[in-house]
């Protein structure tokens, strides 16, 4: 058990190698409560979240989830990345009104809260950290669905077995009021589930019990990390900083400049993310495969022919793939697949190449 | 397990063998915390080690650490099996999972580690 960002919690239950597997294969059960989770609610909520956030929201559908940043125009470039998120909207309330539900890493829940209530307006948003009183389950892996499924009600399954990616939708699971989306941080398919807090350890029992036959695992964070770093998905505090380049990392698409549309959009570093659009960055986020099961970690200098060119941001043993990999960023010289580079790793050169992200893609679901 | 076999607050195990000679591993406690093992690094062979230097390092999915020597003496062999079947530690800690052989410097030295009561009592603390 580490304490992860005020959050007593599991690196592993028993086996991070172990753990991965089960969610490649079958279903890992996460309790993933650590995530800040808030709603924005009111008539001016989806203008509100469009004047703050990199991505689109004033189109959202009801029911369909984005990846975004979260930005505020502070630091001296005009540009500070305080989290990336996921932004849904919910559910209109009875009345009509629009509600969103924001999800935020734990690490960055208190300043993420702090900006967005700087920038409340007067009327017309209700903004709430609902943390605390809520929980979330993470069931990931080929049989995470229908594994669901077999505690709601068939009106509620059929909803959540048609749920698209980044998709979302109210169903009672387990007895207990629930919000499931078609998301997740492993690669696999699979959904979360927001419950109310004195809800969650029932329904978690009831996912174990059901998905125990299928071969599921409740899983630590060890896996949660070697699942994303496989599925080549940045971390905050990892891959992406404070003062990333968006576009250098691979997450250009998290960000909607629209600088080609009639009126622009405007939000908090807008000016500086077109002005790094405009002038790339000199390093890139690339994977980096090694033959051996010698893991590189956050730090480890990249070189190429004695010269540095590069540092490992993540690494890892990958699980499924029984070698080791890392995420880095390198010179964009060196950013081309194939080319060998060594990492040091506690002073002994590691060679390695660059290949595409992510590691490990999930095979075609079968028809 | 041999009534000889000394530990180290390390982690690592030691045993007086013929000739002078003794071999070093590391504790079933210690193969169990780290769990996932996937890489170890050996030292060479004729290496001259001081006591609580580190002899190699042991890696698991989670993290690295060192294996330390846990007395003065020079290595005399090294166990090359064992870093590609690293499960052995997992399976026979005390036996086929042995890492290092050493000539220890002084004998005497071993009298200074914990005994298995005084080794479990410590990992049970």
């Amino acid at each position: 058990m580490v304490d992860f960002a005020g959050w007593w919690m599991p690196v592993q239950y028993a086996s991070i190698v172990d753990e991965h597997l089960a969610t490649r294969q079958a279903i890992g059960l996460f309790d993933v409560s650590h995530m800040g989770r808030l709603t924005v609610e009111g008539p001016a909520s989806l203008a509100w979240l469009e004047s703050l956030l990199t991505r689109r929201v004033a189109d959202l559908a009801v029911g369909q989830a984005r990846y975004t940043l979260v930005t505020s125009d502070e630091g001296p470039d005009g540009l500070t990345i305080l989290d990336d998120a996921l932004v849904t909207r919910e559910a209109d309330a009875p009345d009509g009104t629009p509600r969103l539900a924001m999800v935020v890493n734990a690490s960055n829940r208190d300043r993420v809260v702090a900006w967005l209530r700087s920038q409340l307006p007067a009327v017309g948003v209700s903004f709430a950290d609902r943390t605390a009183e809520t929980a979330m389950i993470a069931v990931q892996g080929p049989l995470a669905v229908a594994t669901v499924c077999v505690l709601c009600g068939d009106d509620d399954a059929g909803r959540i077995s048609g749920l698209g990616t980044y998709r979302a939708t109210r169903a009672i699971v387990a007895g207990q009021p629930a919000a499931v989306s078609r998301t997740g941080y492993t690669g696999e398919d699979g959904v979360e589930v927001v419950v109310a807090a004195d809800a969650a350890e029932a329904v978690w029992q009831a996912i174990h019990d059901a998905g125990r036959p299928r071969g599921l695992k409740p899983c630590g964070l060890g896996a949660r990390d070697t699942l994303r770093l496989e599925a080549g998905m940045p971390l905050y505090g990892h891959e992406l900083v404070a003062a990333s380049d968006p576009f250098a990392i691979g997450l250009g698409l998290a960000v909607n400049l629209d600088d080609a549309a009639a009126r622009p959009r405007r939000f908090p570093g807008r000016d500086a993310l077109a002005a790094m659009k405009q002038s790339p960055a000199p390093r890139v986020r690339v994977g980096l495969a090694f033959d051996s099961r010698r893991a590189a970690r956050e730090g480890s200098p990249v070189v190429a022919a004695g010269l540095p060119v590069g540092v490992v941001t993540s690494g890892s043993l990958a699980p499924s793939l029984g070698h080791a990999v890392a995420m880095a960023l390198v010179d964009r010289a060196v950013a081309v697949a194939d080319i060998p580079l060594d990492v040091l790793i506690r002073e002994a050169a590691q060679p390695a190449k660059v290949v595409p992200l992510p590691f490990f893609k999930r095979p075609a679901p079968r028809t | 397990m041999a009534a000889d076999m000394k530990f180290a607050k390390t982690h690592e195990w030691i045993r007086p063998e013929a000739g002078g000679l003794a071999t070093v591993g590391i504790s079933a406690y210690a193969v169990e915390a780290l769990t996932d093992l996937v890489f170890m690094q050996l030292p060479a062979v004729g290496r001259k080690v001081k006591a609580g230097e580190s002899i190699g390092e042991i890696e698991s999915v989670k993290a690295v650490s060192d294996m330390y020597a846990p007395v003065s003496g020079e290595i005399v062999e090294v166990n090359t099996a064992l870093p590609g079947q690293l499960e052995t530690l997992g399976k026979d800690p005390y036996g086929a999972g042995w890492i290092v052989r050493i000539r220890p410097d002084d004998q005497a030295e071993m009298g200074t580690l914990l005994d298995q009561a005084a080794y479990d009592a410590l990992v049970k603390s």
